[in-house]
């Protein structure tokens, strides 16, 4: 496909800053820098997963994306067009381009409306399509995400943790959309119904063309899932690259890290994986450190680390790391 | 022996109808042993380990069966004499470390009273303890630590600082209940650490309830794995994951993905969901979702059985 060469998104030193507190609160008003100078290309039909420690900034990022939060720094480009600072009324003709899946299905999802008509509820907002078409759609709908056709009349309660997530699914595609943004969406899942929500989400990518922006904290749902990865730290971008090169040998010590941390079954004798367990707790965003973001943890920081801060370089075509010394 | 439990039993009156939350547990932990104890969200696992610590307080609930501690039964027991033993000798940690710490003192002071409500020590004895319980389980700056308040630290801190105080009164068992669920697997990493210098140092028992099948794998000695109220498989750590034997167990070690080597395009799910403790199947509770689920399974509950190494389904036992 000639699209797969096309970015549909592109930020371009994007940050995202919020204030806290108030004047009147004993530390007064502050920043915290959730996302801090981010230039990620996103491809079409491809999932990057982004990962990283809780409050690293995967979900600010991905909000920024899709422009559920405004952009305090930098830019934000859809199919090449700068939309950076477009207004709500310019931006709805790309609000059904760009939809969002969460990780609990239930709050977002109206308890007491029957769930034909929540999945509907799109259709009516942005479609033209006369009634006898969206019941239509809605049946079309509910055999892609595997409903059954007589569930749209019931409620979400009636239903189990995954049906909920299939139906939290079938809203976000029910306009073609391009760009979807999943922020953990089987992490609330039982461990037996994730594989099949993980599936699902895969057969529709290839049937409908979907580009994946991809969260989750399970790391090998992230691989499975993923094309490319993103390794954020404090808020910026650490490590990037194709999902198996970089979980098979990482570059930047954090994300060596991070991997080798992911408890694995393993049916040999234990200690056959090298683990580094990092010393020292997650920074806050308020009070980042000098220099590389990551050196009070660092096993291998050096001087240097302390005062010059490493910037997002290629090294290889397609891997780019944060580090002054990386495992390259 | 450590803890002996017998065709436990819990269940509890609801208005929609009985729920039999446990129906049928049975383990043995020996000293300096850790049991992981894996299964889905309902499983059963929490409800198993409140009842072995006298901690159902709920008045429509039933407890049935036995549970031996160092050979002493624990069911009937006045709530005197267990709040004497939870104390004691055995601790408990929780997933949401805050269930243990009060938000208004500092974690010294708390741990330091938790301490002097078990031993008769002086306050600063008691304080000078706590530094040394803060810096095993890896304070960076154990004194400066025992100032704080819990929002002052992170989750994973706070989880530490529990342990802390699990540790203060050397328990002969620790009750663990998805204390790493809701960290970071960086932080998560630490802690197992932890639980294993804990089982090494102070020879303690441990029973560690998860629903990963991966922290089982690096922590347990021997597993137990839950499906709705029931044990469906039990064996040594390599046994269970070298050899699975309840398709339950093979079905869900398959649907993990993996971390190395090729990506499978499709990942062997499991179909439908858990069932619902008032809408049980008819004999085994896995037939609807079992992939080699025969008229049998219909018939009757299939039994463990004995042996180190057990699987209750049917077809393990022709086998
Ligand atoms: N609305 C907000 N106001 C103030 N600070 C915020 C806001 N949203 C996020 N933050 C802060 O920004 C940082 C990044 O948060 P974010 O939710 O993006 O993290 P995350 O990587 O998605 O974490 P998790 O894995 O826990 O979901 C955190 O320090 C968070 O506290
Ligand atoms: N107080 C209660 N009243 C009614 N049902 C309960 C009560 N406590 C637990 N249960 C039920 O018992 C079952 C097992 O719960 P639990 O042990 O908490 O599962 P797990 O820890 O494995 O996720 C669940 O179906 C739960 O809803
Ligand atoms: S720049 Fe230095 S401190 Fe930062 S990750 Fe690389 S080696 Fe570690
Ligand atoms: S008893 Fe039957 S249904 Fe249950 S796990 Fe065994 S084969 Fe499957
Ligand atoms: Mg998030
Ligand atoms: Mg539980």
């Amino acid at each position: 496909m000639t699209d797969k060469n096309r970015p549909i998104i592109e930020t371009r030193s994007l940050g995202k800053r919020f204030s806290i507190g108030s004047r009147f609160s004993a530390e007064g008003k502050r920043t915290v820098h959730a996302v801090d100078n981010v230039s990620l290309t996103v491809w079409r039909g491809e999932t990057v997963g982004l990962v990283g420690e809780s409050g690293c900034g995967k979900s600010t990022l991905a909000r920024c994306l899709v422009r559920l939060y405004d952009i305090s720094d930098g830019e934000l480009l859809f199919e090449g067009n700068d939309i950076t600072s477009k207004s709500l009324s310019e931006l709805r003709p790309l609000r059904r381009r760009l939809q969002m899946v969460f990780q609990d299905p239930s709050a977002s999802l109206n308890p007491r409306r029957r769930v034909g008509d929540l999945v509907a509820e799109p259709l009516r907002i942005h479609g033209r399509l006369s009634s006898s078409e969206i019941t239509r759609r809605v049946a079309e709908l509910f055999d892609l995400v595997g409903l059954l056709p007589d569930h749209v009349m019931r409620f979400p309660h009636e239903f189990s943790g995954g049906q909920r997530q299939r139906v939290g699914i079938a809203r976000a595609i029910a306009l073609n959309p391009d760009l979807v943004v999943l922020d953990e969406p089987v992490s609330a899942l039982d461990v037996s119904v994730q594989a099949q929500i993980v599936n699902l989400l895969a057969d529709l990518q290839e049937k409908l063309n979907l580009t994946y922006i991809f969260i989750a904290h399970d790391l090998s749902v992230v691989r499975q899932v993923s094309t490319r990865i993103a390794v954020m730290y404090l808020g910026s971008i650490v490590e990037e690259g194709p999902a198996e090169e970089v979980f098979a040998a990482p570059a930047h010590p954090y994300s060596q890290a991070l991997i080798s941390a992911v408890p694995i079954v393993e049916t040999t004798p234990s200690g056959t994986r090298k683990r580094i367990i990092l010393t020292g707790d997650v920074p806050s965003p308020l009070n980042p450190p000098t220099g590389c973001r990551f050196h009070p943890r660092c096993p291998i920081a050096a001087e240097r680390c302390r005062s010059e801060r490493p910037q997002l370089r290629e090294y290889r075509p397609g891997r780019k790391v944060a580090c002054h010394f990386p495992t390259m | 022996m450590i803890l002996s439990v017998r065709d436990l039993r819990v269940s509890f009156r609801t208005n929609d109808g009985l729920v039999r939350a446990i129906d049928g547990v049975s383990f043995d932990l020996e000293e300096s042993e850790i049991l992981g104890v894996v299964g889905e969200s309902g499983s059963g696992k929490t409800v198993s380990l409140l009842a072995v610590m006298g901690l159902i307080t709920d008045p429509n609930a039933t407890i049935e069966g036995s549970i031996r501690y160092k050979g002493r039964e624990l069911v009937g027991l006045p709530a005197r004499e267990l709040r004497r033993l939870r104390g004691n000798e055995i601790a408990m940690i929780f997933q949401d470390p805050m269930t243990a710490l009060t938000p208004v003192y500092t974690i010294g002071w708390q741990i330091a009273e938790q301490i002097r409500a078990h031993r008769n020590i002086s306050k600063s004895k008691a304080m000078e303890r706590v530094e040394e319980l803060l810096a095993e389980v890896n304070f960076p700056n154990p004194h400066e630590a025992m100032s704080r308040y819990p929002h002052q630290l992170s989750g994973g801190m706070r989880q530490r600082a529990v342990i802390a105080m699990a540790l203060s009164c050397n328990p002969a068992l620790l009750v663990a209940d998805e204390p790493t669920t809701a960290l970071d697997v960086t932080v998560q990493a630490g802690i197992l650490d932890l639980v294993r210098k804990l089982r090494a140092t102070h020879k303690s028992a441990v029973v560690f309830i998860t629903h990963d099948m991966g922290v089982v794998s690096e922590l347990a000695d021997r597993v137990m794995v839950m499906y709705a109220g029931r044990v469906v498989e039990r064996g040594s750590r390599a046994e269970l994951f070298s050899d699975p034997r309840h398709p339950y167990t093979r079905a869900l070690l398959g649907s993990i993905p993996p971390l190395t080597g090729e990506k499978p395009r499709r990942l062997p799910a499991i179909p439908g969901s858990p069932p619902s403790l008032l809408r049980l199947p008819q004999g085994c509770a896995f037939g609807p979702r079992c992939p080699v689920h025969y008229e049998p399974c219909e018939a009757g509950k299939p039994d463990l059985g004995s042996g180190t190494h057990a699987a209750a389904c049917f077809r393990v036992a022709q086998a």
